[in-house]
């Protein structure tokens, strides 16, 4: 008889829609689609105010990841596809949206969903993905003044936190609680490399390390390598972090710890950023080709 | 505005930051690379700007530490601290001596 496998990595997927938008009165119908190599997001805004959205697993598909995040989004409306005036997509499948008008970069996105998301306070921004990391620095607008992505490592990324999270068998959600139940906070894991990582992680484990004494020091040396590439573009309050390892307490606080103040909290998922700001950059799409048909 | 491009691995930290504020988009910088790890293109950053900007090819961008170790003659010590030599060396690179703006700069 076959053991069903846990797959601890699994974080959920969700959708949401706003009980108090009645899209058809609004006059601006847009959309972002952020198709990320790990996950992918729909969102849907009328008139530049957050009204449905979907956060998904990226299939092997970007086309199909697309037209499946955009489904989810709607699904709890009746809303269609006809009546999305202007789509944007963005993330590491951004030429692969079918319903998109316009690419635009993640980086560009990110940062002016950041400013939704956060409020015009902030100046610097962490997007921790999937498989990559960003620094952003912006202005008021949401506009980039700065920008630094590493996508070459898994250190620092989503991936590396599933491939612990796999390891010492936690739920991807639990890790940052059970991280914070050590007394005396241990000297970080290598935090060059999750290969070897993995490996210190196992040593460890055997000396009779507890798991939660093992995920201090692995996001401890996570927030010490997201710390390095936000030295390079300056940090500059307001902060906030962005993807989906912002919902990781274990690493947030440790980041705080290193910079000396905290990030703003935030009011929404924290994977929206990248489609949120591509929904903004949609509408105001739709508003100049209005314009330009007179 | 500051493109940071390139990288940060086991090895270091490998980056080349263009500064598309003074980036008039000349391609100055794509004849001087013997290796073609610049390009002109849209603005990364920027949607709403017109204007070419010069930013490091996509294809390069994991590997611009092997792409630029030609010139980089200056890289004698395997530690990759800055010494008197090297923050010499980085003003003599042929991309940044090119750039009519000084707008490109190496981090290593």
């Amino acid at each position: 008889m076959a053991e069903e496998k846990k797959e601890y990595w699994r974080w959920l997927e969700s959708n949401w829609t706003s009980p108090d938008i009645d899209w058809k009165k609004g006059d601006v119908i847009s959309a972002g689609v952020d198709v990320g190599s790990v996950s992918t997001q729909a969102v849907i805004m009328v008139d530049g105010q957050l009204y449905a959205y979907a956060n998904m697993r990226t299939g092997s598909d970007s086309p199909n990841s697309a037209r499946n995040a955009f489904a989810k989004a709607l699904e709890n409306t009746d809303l269609t596809e006809k009546d999305v005036e202007y789509c944007v997509g963005t993330g590491y499948g951004r030429v692969n949206v079918p319903m998109a008008q316009r690419a635009i970069t993640e980086i560009a996105c990110h940062a002016r969903g950041a400013n939704f998301m956060y409020g015009p306070t902030v100046r610097t921004v962490l997007d921790m993905g999937g498989q990559d990391c960003k620094a952003i620095r912006i202005d008021d607008k949401g506009k980039v003044e700065s920008f630094l992505m590493n996508d070459k490592c898994a250190a620092g990324t989503g991936r590396g936190m599933e491939v612990f999270s796999d390891l010492l068998t936690v739920s991807i959600n639990e890790v940052g609680a059970m991280s914070l139940e050590v007394e005396v906070e241990p000297e970080p894991v290598s935090s060059t490399c999750v290969i070897f990582a993995k490996t210190e992680a196992t040593g460890l484990l055997r000396q009779g390390w507890p798991k939660n004494k093992v995920l201090a020091a692995y996001c401890r040396a996570m927030a010490g390598r997201v710390n390095e590439l936000l030295q390079r573009v300056g940090v500059e309050k307001d902060f906030a972090i962005t993807g989906g390892i912002a919902k990781n307490k274990g690493v947030v606080t440790r980041i705080e710890t290193l910079l000396g103040f905290t990030a703003l909290p935030p009011k929404y998922d924290t994977q929206l950023a990248g489609a949120v700001g591509a929904a903004l950059f949609a509408k105001g799409l739709a508003e100049k080709e209005r314009k330009a048909k007179g | 505005m500051l493109a940071n491009y390139g990288y940060m691995d086991g090895a270091g930290s490998y980056f080349i930051t263009i500064d598309t504020d003074k980036c008039n988009g000349c391609g100055k910088c794509i004849t001087a690379c013997p290796q073609s790890v610049f390009e002109t293109g849209p603005d990364d950053a920027d949607p709403l700007r017109d204007e070419p900007v010069a930013k490091v090819a996509a294809e390069q961008r994991k590997k611009i530490r092997y792409a630029c170790a030609s010139c980089k003659q200056y890289l004698t010590s395997l530690s990759g601290v800055k010494t008197e030599e090297s923050v010499e060396g980085m003003k003599k690179l042929p991309c940044v001596v090119a750039c009519e703006t000084r707008a490109i700069s190496h981090s290593w």
